[in-house]
């Protein structure tokens, strides 16, 4: 066990390297930060300073190379657009985007697993028919129309809920949470439903098909020549089996919910890190992109080592067949 | 007679508390938020928007943009590069400290610090001195007639409270930490920073104590003021039309038409200080982004004149900018000081006329062209090159639009990696002088001259009026700027198109004062 958690840790260095190395190859194109530091009003010396300032004269190389040497130590410097370190600028954006990435997987998988049970056990009544066509429509929708329909119909139309914004937060030491208090909760709920549509859809199918695949086994026909109950073969043989690719399937994609936050947070105003991520885009700010893109590639890598993980402890397949020598 | 005293107690009560629970609150959005609390850090208008209402200036705009005084009571210039400040009485910051002749030396000083991005508005400035607690003098490096025009621009702050919190300098990017001025304030002005979480919420309470609420013109009733950025259009409107917000500076221009039909709602329209106009390279012996070998068609004025005469400004300002737009031919709207109603004409739409021009300069079949562009920067920018474009086809030069983020942009266009770009130009100063300079004075080095003149566009006579303007005052300076405007509608260094218009959109009950600089004064804010 422990052996497999070093050597999945050492996979990822390479990973992390790779994507980081990626990462600052590409704000090469995103433009010049200078530009939009000096606004609009300097001298040519004033610009050849700042450049050396911030070391972009110095070759790609030596730039990456202090970078990933700062990012080591967890140093990624100040933001070029607000002046603050990166560090604690993330910081304060991590709370509303891993509250909101909660909600949404949340939603998907309450919401997702009972469709998805219930349209696999009755697959031709007119309910199965009605959800797998909505599961479409979240399947094909971009998430930003997804997003602006429904603050058309329940802010615009109806004003039960807020446009955009996390309403109050209650502070909780650094965690800033929205789950206290009324006007957060109501302000989660479209930007929990936008972010978690194509994962609820997703996570539905899955169920939906393993359900089907999982009820033609021999071992269901077993149970049932045993005379074992509906409910028991159901929920005590059937789901059980189906759990281990949704496990996986739910992980990875909480990962994808986290990191693509980016479009219903900015569709929403939300103010966590996806939206950071696109404000800084907009003014080059490379070091907050260059952190947020190094902690999305930590949240996959480790996701992916707890789905592994919790594979180990589902499947006991995995630990008799890792056990025989593998 | 107990009893109704009583009644009478109650009947005050709850008019205390029906007046105290009547705060009147504005809820104001905009697509960005202010980068930095900090007033001499950044000179971009939402980070201005915000700070303005906070910090005062020793000489302020009235409503037409006029000068009016601010925090200093009258102004005179002793001697040509000598100007005498006398400061009001009894102003207090926010914080308590008395504002004195100190804090105003301390202010300039820290906006002319090298990480001040403020320069512009002091460059002419060698030094200041304060007289006495009340009296301070500017001395200039050489006579500046627009002086009290720029120190409109410079906020004043306090010293002791500067210094004791280590934020004597605007940040520095070398600095690994954060300044304190990046998120706290400490102003005389007519709102305070009651709190602020960037990017989510700034709420600024009314200074009861300012003293510009004697002044009777300041009629603004409004207690609290609460920014909010939503940087994407379509929820910035969505939040307005469900009464989340009261105040949007900047709606979408497609939304115009719906949020116009609202009983609750009201568009206020103006015209901006900014001009739109297409600039092209006229430096190089061959272009980069061409088909043409071995000269440059933009040296050519008969070329520059075809593509103007080329362009159906009518059609621009009616489709692509949906009438928001005053159509111009010259370099900045009426606003700024030296603008001239004669010099302001166009060269008229004539595609004929274009193609013979073209025909005789050379160039019979026209040419290939890239046309730069920013897409995120100005109204509908990317739509504008693509009108330009389509027209300029029309007349043989086939132009491909290459768009752009305003990053990528304006990296590009500083390298002067471009054979053709599309900018628009604000006039902060509000005086003639800004535009020429920057934008159309050879590049020489010198702060401010051709630092945006990308095309390098150079005319020894130009560059002489200009310089004359820097210095000369009066009527003679006025005469200076309206040769140097006839000659640039004569000699074409760019070619104009429109002044941005600027909707901003509110509920009924608010009543704000639209201004051309595109910046609220919440101190003429009036809520019912």
């Amino acid at each position: 066990m422990f052996s497999f958690i070093v050597s999945r840790i050492l996979q990822a260095l390479p990973v992390m390297f790779v994507v980081s190395l990626i990462s600052f190859a590409m704000f090469a194109y995103v433009g010049d930060p200078v530009a939009i530091m000096l606004g609009q009003d300097f001298t040519e010396a004033q610009r050849v300073a700042l450049v050396r300032d911030l070391g972009l004269d110095e070759p790609f190389f030596v730039q990456f190379a202090k970078f990933v040497g700062n990012a080591m130590q967890g140093e990624f410097g100040l933001s070029y657009r607000l002046s603050r370190p990166v560090a604690e600028l993330i910081a304060e954006r991590a709370p509303a985007t891993l509250e909101l990435a909660f909600s949404a997987a949340l939603i998907s998988l309450a919401v997702g697993v009972p469709m998805g049970i219930y349209t696999g056990l009755f697959r031709h009544s007119w309910l199965s028919r009605f959800l797998l066509t909505f599961s479409l429509v979240g399947v094909s929708l971009p998430t930003f129309l997804i997003g602006i329909l429904l603050i058309l119909v329940f802010s615009v139309w109806l004003g039960w809920l807020p446009s955009f914004g996390r309403g109050d937060v209650v502070r909780i030491g650094w965690w800033s949470s929205g789950f206290f208090t009324v006007s957060g909760l109501k302000a989660m709920i479209l930007p929990a439903i936008t972010l978690g549509l194509l994962q609820l859809t997703l996570i539905m199918r899955l169920v939906r098909s393993e359900m089907m695949e999982v009820l033609r086994t021999d071992y269901i026909k077993f149970a049932r020549a045993r005379g074992l109950p509906n409910r028991a073969i159901y929920f005590g043989h059937a789901l059980k089996n189906t759990l281990v690719p949704v496990i996986t399937i739910a992980g990875l994609q909480l990962g994808s919910i986290i990191a693509f936050a980016i479009v219903t947070e900015t569709v929403f105003q939300w103010p966590g890190m996806g939206l950071l991520f696109i404000q800084s885009v907009g003014a080059a700010d490379i070091p907050v992109m260059a952190a947020y893109l190094m902690l999305i590639a930590v949240v996959f890598v480790t996701i992916n080592l707890i789905v592994d993980l919790l594979y180990y402890a589902v499947d006991p397949r995995l630990r008799t067949g890792r056990g025989a020598g593998h | 007679m107990r009893l109704l005293r009583m009644a009478a107690l109650a009947a005050a009560l709850t008019g205390i508390l029906a007046s105290a629970g009547m705060a009147r609150t504005v809820r104001w959005a905009a697509s960005g938020d202010p980068n930095t609390m900090d007033p001499h850090s950044q000179n971009v208008g939402t980070v201005t928007m915000v700070l303005q209402q906070i910090y005062d200036s020793m000489i302020q705009r009235n409503r037409q943009l006029g000068l009016e005084p601010g925090l200093a009571a009258a102004w005179r210039q002793e001697e040509p590069n000598r100007w005498r400040f006398t400061l009001r009485e009894g102003v207090r910051f926010h914080e308590g400290e008395t504002f004195t002749s100190d804090d105003v030396v301390f202010s300039i000083t820290r906006a002319l610090a090298p990480t001040s991005n403020f320069g512009i508005f002091v460059d002419t400035i060698d030094r200041a001195v304060a007289v006495d607690a009340l009296t301070v003098d500017i001395i200039t490096k050489a006579p500046d007639p627009i002086l009290p025009n720029k120190l409109a621009s410079v906020m004043m702050m306090s010293r002791s409270w500067s210094e004791r919190n280590n934020a004597a300098r605007p940040q520095n990017t070398r600095q690994r930490e954060e300044m304190f001025t990046t998120r706290n304030t400490n102003g005389t002005g007519a709102y305070r920073l009651q709190s602020r979480e960037p990017d989510v919420r700034t709420v600024l309470a009314r200074n009861t104590g300012w003293w510009g609420w004697q002044v009777p013109t300041n009629n603004g009733n409004i207690d609290e003021i609460v920014f909010r950025p939503i940087a994407s259009d379509a929820t910035r409107i969505a939040a307005l039309l469900s009464n989340e917000i009261d105040f949007v500076l900047d709606p979408p221009l497609q939304d115009l038409q719906r949020l116009r039909s609202q009983n609750a709602l009201r568009v206020l329209e103006g015209p901006e200080v900014r001009t739109v106009f297409l600039a092209m390279d006229t430096a190089r012996d061959e272009l980069l982004y061409s088909n043409v070998q071995g000269r440059n068609p933009f040296r050519d004025l008969r070329v520059r004149q075809a593509l103007y005469h080329a362009i159906d400004i009518a059609a621009i300002h009616r489709t692509t900018m949906r009438g928001q737009s005053v159509p111009t031919g010259t370099l900045f709207p009426e606003q700024v000081n030296g603008w001239a109603r004669e010099e302001d004409v166009r060269l008229p739409f004539d595609a004929a006329r274009a193609r013979a021009l073209l025909t005789e300069a050379g160039y019979p079949n026209g040419f290939e062209v890239t046309l730069d562009c920013p897409n995120n920067r100005y109204i509908n920018d990317e739509q504008i090159c693509q009108a330009v474009a389509a027209m300029w086809a029309r007349v043989g030069v086939r132009t491909r639009v290459n768009s752009l983020p305003l990053g990528p942009f304006f990296a590009k266009i500083q390298r002067d990696d471009t054979s053709l770009y599309l900018l628009g130009w604000g006039v902060p100063t509000l005086d003639a002088l800004y535009s020429f300079q920057s934008l159309i004075a050879t590049r020489n080095g010198a702060q401010g001259d051709g630092i945006w003149n990308y095309g390098r566009y150079s005319n020894p006579r130009m560059d002489e009026l200009i310089q004359r303007m820097k210095v000369e005052t009066g009527d003679t300076r006025m005469a200076t700027i309206r040769e140097a405007l006839h000659l640039y509608r004569e000699d074409v260094p760019s070619i104009p198109l429109h002044h941005q218009m600027i909707p901003w959109a509110l509920r009924s009950n608010l009543q704000i004062p639209h201004m051309a600089n595109n910046q609220p004064y919440f101190r003429w804010a009036v809520m019912n």
